[in-house]
C-alpha cells in the first residue's frame, strides 16, 4: 500500500489551484462571461459536471458516501434537481482537528440543454459518483440528410 | 480513458475562453484538494477524504519522510464523443498531503475505500499513548 512517492509541495499545489480558480473566475473558462443564472461553477455540495453528446446529456454528481436510495433526482423540463442528505456520524468524544467535509441536507438545481427528454432518464451510483443520463429528444438529434 | 476526459475538457476550454493565454497551463498540473476530516481519540487518528468516483485501483496512498500523500484519479467513463459543457470539478485528479507527527505509527496505517470516501486509520504508538497515572494513597 505504501508505495506512492511524494515530490510536490502541497502548498505550491494549493497556490497554483487558487491562482487558477481566480483566473477562472475572472475570465470564465467553461462558458461566457455571464453564465446561466443556475450554472455558475463552484456552487457547493455536491459538485456537478455536465457533458453532452448529440445523443444524450450526462450529469456527474460528485456525492461520496450517500445512500443511493436517499438521493432524490428530478427533472422538470430541462431543470435538473438533486437533493439528499449526508451524515457523517462522528464517533462520540472524538477530538476534531479538521472538519471540511460537507454534512447535512443538500439540494442543487442546474439547467441542462433545452432539448432533453424528461421521460428518458436513467441514473446509477458507483464509488460515490452519481451519473444521470438524459436522452435528447428525437427531433433534436442531428439527422443525416441524403443528397439525392 | 482519463486522457480522453482531459482532452475533451481542453477542447471545450479553448473553444469558449476569451483568454487563451491563461489556459495554456498543462492539464497534468491541475489537482483538486479533496475535503478532509481528521479526528482522534487516545488510540488512533482517523482521516476521511471525499474522493467521489474513485475506485480502489485509481487511488495511491504513500508515506515518505513522514509525509502522507493521497493521490487519486477517478475515471468518469466519458466517451470520446462527449463535450464538457459545465464543470465544478475542473480536474480529474485529487491530491493532498499531510505531515505525520511522531506519535503516529505510519507502518500500521489501515485504508478503506467505500462509496468514494477514503478512511485512513493511523494508530498511535503504544509507548506514546497517554497513560493514566494512578495516585496511591497510604
Amino acid at each position: 500500500m505504501l508505495s506512492f512517492v511524494n515530490n510536490f509541495d502541497d502548498d505550491f499545489i494549493r497556490q497554483f489551484d487558487r491562482l487558477r480558480r481566480e483566473m477562472d473566475e475572472a475570465f470564465g473558462t467553461l462558458g461566457p462571461l455571464a453564465p446561466g443564472i443556475r450554472n455558475t461553477p463552484g456552487a457547493g455540495f455536491p459538485a456537478i459536471n455536465i457533458a453532452a453528446s448529440a445523443d444524450h446529456v450526462d450529469a456527474y454528481v460528485f456525492a461520496a458516501g450517500i445512500d443511493p436510495k436517499s438521493i432524490d433526482v428530478s427533472l422538470q423540463q430541462n431543470l435538473l434537481t438533486v437533493s439528499g442528505e449526508r451524515r457523517k456520524d462522528l464517533p462520540k468524544g472524538a477530538r476534531v482537528s479538521l472538519n471540511e467535509r460537507f454534512e447535512g441536507a443538500f439540494s442543487r438545481v442546474i439547467n441542462l440543454p433545452g432539448n432533453v427528454d424528461p421521460d428518458k432518464v436513467d441514473a446509477n451510483y458507483r464509488n460515490g459518483l452519481l451519473r444521470i443520463r438524459v436522452h435528447r429528444r428525437e427531433e433534436a438529434k442531428p439527422k443525416r440528410i441524403t443528397v439525392q | 480513458m482519463n486522457q480522453q476526459v482531459r482532452n475533451t475538457e481542453t477542447r471545450d476550454i479553448e473553444q469558449s475562453s476569451p483568454s487563451r493565454e491563461v489556459q495554456r497551463q498543462p492539464q497534468a498540473e491541475r489537482y483538486l484538494r479533496p475535503p478532509v476530516d481528521i479526528y482522534e481519540d487516545d488510540r488512533v487518528l482517523t482521516l476521511k477524504a471525499d474522493l467521489p468516483g474513485v475506485a480502489k485501483d485509481q487511488l495511491s496512498i504513500g508515506v515518505e519522510d513522514r509525509t502522507l500523500s493521497i493521490e487519486a484519479a477517478p475515471d468518469l467513463d466519458m466517451s470520446e464523443d462527449m463535450t464538457a459543457i459545465y464543470a465544478d470539478m475542473r480536474s480529474n485528479r485529487f491530491r493532498r498531503s499531510f505531515t505525520l507527527s511522531n506519535e503516529l505509527d505510519s507502518e500500521k496505517i489501515d485504508a478503506q475505500l467505500k462509496d468514494g470516501i477514503l478512511t485512513l486509520t493511523i494508530p498511535k504508538r503504544e509507548e506514546l499513548q497517554p497513560r493514566r497515572i494512578e495516585v496511591k494513597t497510604k
